[in-house]
């Protein structure tokens, strides 16, 4: 996986609610057995003018989320899409299980807020849709337009991205247990 | 000793390692698979040299990107299609892996098919890379769908990273009324709750109404836990649960048949359990529900006039949905009815579409396709003389498949068209770009075709 420490980058402000994943990338680009350029597909039903509409949104890494996002299918063709269009960092005031866990294991992070700062950085963006966000997960801070925003993540989570960390590995050096489980049924 | 939800009984009894800061390995017992979700994982297994460690507890069918007017896959087609249907049959042959594939006769929707052949089990952890995995909650078993990342964890290792989530009591108590069926039933939980009412919780219906339900009924029931954003439903196994499984292929036999049903008659919630959250509906207030909006949750009763677009979101959806606030959806013209998907496509769904359109006919401007969830459905629905019913009736009568619920096949709505679907998601585009989707039970789904407009079905009843 890859690593992500810091990102400092403008930010898309897309804060529709409930965008699911059928939104995201619809089913019909699904048949391909790749992953691999699927940000061509980003968003290509809804087209929303808030990511189409800015000129440069394929250099912009950070994304400000509506409540609930990513709901519905657990493909993660939606994150393949996202991270190929160019985001690393998703922030939302709450998103869907699968799709935050898809994200995960893709290297892009997702950070949820209280609603209150979350509202505090669309605000924000409002006044100054050009301006650079850092998000620092070292630290666990957004620094953006005088905000510093602190954010948790659990640890291993944070772990994960900061080292690039493979679960798998991760699951497989527990063989021992594993097969202590197996025996044991 | 403390009390403890069936959830907490069956994640305790599946844990490899404690969560500590990172999350627990869980063991996995069943693990399904199909075409579209583990093409991807099974690259990463021959990338890393890996097998798959438990081919024995692995099962893979073909159901979603395949034709359901044919049981031929055919190149020319759909060239990514096919090739994604063979790549599931030259991983599972690469790998072991059991396949029903399109042309066995076991082969079906995925979660039509784990239940039927007996593999899906009370107490079970069962994934598959597909949210509606939880339909096999109705068993009692512990299922969730995952990513295709996931998908490769389990295929080389049989664990999962995951962490406990919240217990959540859905109880319905009392009597469903004449007509209300359980699709009825959860599109009313969902409009309660909505669509993140779930996220982070193991959702458990309980209570008398709940287990009155036969099993084709408790599966339409969890498979849309999904669309509350809960991680997974749950039914409390019973007799009910045990008359279905009985004999089936996969289950287990003789002796062993009787040692199961009795760790599975432990596999309930403690009378004091603590959920942190319940909720108590009374059934016989539950009306024929329908769907107006762009999501599960902006569903009413049919009745019911469209409500107030009082936010951005709602605003969004009806201008989608070409529908006005203080509008009936009653009498609304419709141009195409769905009946199939893994959430309304078994024997009590056809038997009920039969019941309508026995000595019925749609009407004349509205295409009917009725897809049955599994081959063997098929057979069965035909040795009862279901598909004379429905083609008598001018309904298309298909092979099993996924078919128009996901619009990766050639069945789709065009853009404009309205159709009413016993599917699970109203999304926009999720039956072909600019379809307009509303969702409904079987019975209001036959009704309506018959009318050719939305329909509440009690009045077919009566007549």
């Amino acid at each position: 996986m890859t690593k992500l420490d810091l990102i400092k980058s403008r930010v898309v402000c897309f804060t529709a609610e409930n965008v699911n994943t059928d939104q995201i990338i619809p089913a019909r680009f699904l048949k391909r057995i790749d992953k691999a350029g699927f940000g061509e597909q980003l968003f290509i039903d809804l087209k929303p003018v808030e990511v189409f509409g800015l000129p440069d949104a394929r250099q912009r890494q950070i994304m400000l989320c509506g409540p609930n996002f990513g709901s519905g299918s657990s493909r993660e063709h939606a994150v393949w899409a996202l991270r190929d269009f160019g985001f690393r960092v998703l922030i939302s005031s709450s998103f869907a299980d699968i799709f935050k866990e898809n994200s995960l294991k893709n290297g892009v992070l997702t950070i949820t807020l209280d609603t209150a700062p979350h509202a505090q950085l669309i605000a924000a963006w409002t006044k100054a849709p050009q301006s650079e966000m850092t998000v620092d997960l070292e630290r666990q801070t957004i620094d953006y337009e005088g905000l510093k925003v602190p954010f948790t993540v659990n640890s291993f989570s944070r772990t994960c991205l900061l080292e690039g960390l493979d679960e798998l590995g991760y699951i497989i050096r527990h063989e021992k247990q594993i097969a202590a489980f197996e025996a044991s049924r | 000793m403390q009390p403890k939800t069936l959830y907490d009984k069956i994640w305790e009894s599946h844990i490899v390692v404690p969560e500590t800061d990172a999350p627990a390995i869980i063991f996995i017992d069943l693990h399904l698979i199909h075409e579209v979700t583990s093409p991807q994982a099974f690259d990463e297994l021959r990338e890393r040299k890996l097998p798959v460690r438990r081919p024995d507890l692995t099962l893979g069918t073909a159901d979603h990107s395949i034709p359901t007017t044919t049981r031929v896959l055919v190149a020319s087609d759909d060239q990514l299609a096919y090739d994604q249907v063979k790549k599931l049959d030259t991983n599972c042959a690469e790998f072991g892996v059991e396949l029903f594939g399109i042309e066995s006769d076991k082969q079906g929707i995925v979660h039509v098919i784990g239940p039927e052949v007996g593999a899906t089990q009370p107490g079970k952890t069962i994934v598959c890379g597909d949210s509606h995995t939880s339909t096999h909650g109705a068993f009692g078993a512990l299922a969730f769908g995952i990513g295709t990342t996931e998908v490769g964890h389990v295929l080389a290792s049989q664990c999962l990273l995951q962490r406990k989530a919240k217990n959540f009591e859905i109880r319905i108590e009392g009597k469903l009324r004449e007509g209300i069926t359980s699709k009825d039933v959860i599109l009313f939980v969902i409009s309660q709750i909505g669509t993140a009412g779930g996220t982070g919780s193991v959702l458990e219906f309980t209570g008398s109404a709940v287990r009155d339900m036969n099993m084709d009924a408790r599966m339409t029931l969890c498979n849309m836990s999904i669309e509350a954003g809960a991680r997974a439903g749950l039914v409390a196994p019973d007799e009910t649960t045990f008359e279905y499984l009985k004999g089936r292929p996969k289950a287990p036999q003789g002796a062993e048949w009787d040692k199961a049903v009795a760790r599975w008659r432990n596999l309930k919630s403690d009378a004091d359990a603590v959920f942190d959250r319940q909720i108590v509906i009374d059934a016989a207030t539950i009306e024929p529900m329908i769907s107006f909006g762009t999501n599960p949750g902006m569903s009413m009763p049919i009745g019911a006039k469209v409500p107030l677009s009082d936010n951005e979101e709602m605003r969004r959806a009806l201008q989608y949905m070409d529908l006005k606030p203080g509008e009936p959806l009653l009498d609304h013209p419709i141009d195409v009815v769905f009946i199939g998907s893994c959430t309304n496509s078994r024997m009590t769904d056809l038997r009920a579409a039969a019941s309508i359109l026995k000595g019925r006919h749609v009407a004349p401007n509205v295409r009917t396709v009725i897809v049955p969830g599994s081959y063997q459905i098929k057979q069965m629905a035909e040795a009862e003389g279901l598909d004379k019913i429905f083609k008598d009736a001018g309904a298309e009568w298909r092979e099993a498949g996924c078919s128009m619920c996901i619009a990766m096949n050639a069945d789709k709505l065009e853009p404009g068209q309205y159709s009413i679907s016993t599917s699970n998601r109203n999304f926009e585009g999720r039956q072909g770009p600019g379809g307009r989707t509303m969702l409904a039970s079987p019975l209001t789904a036959a009704a309506s075709a018959v009318t050719g407009r939305v329909t509440d079905l009690r009045r077919m009843l009566k007549s």
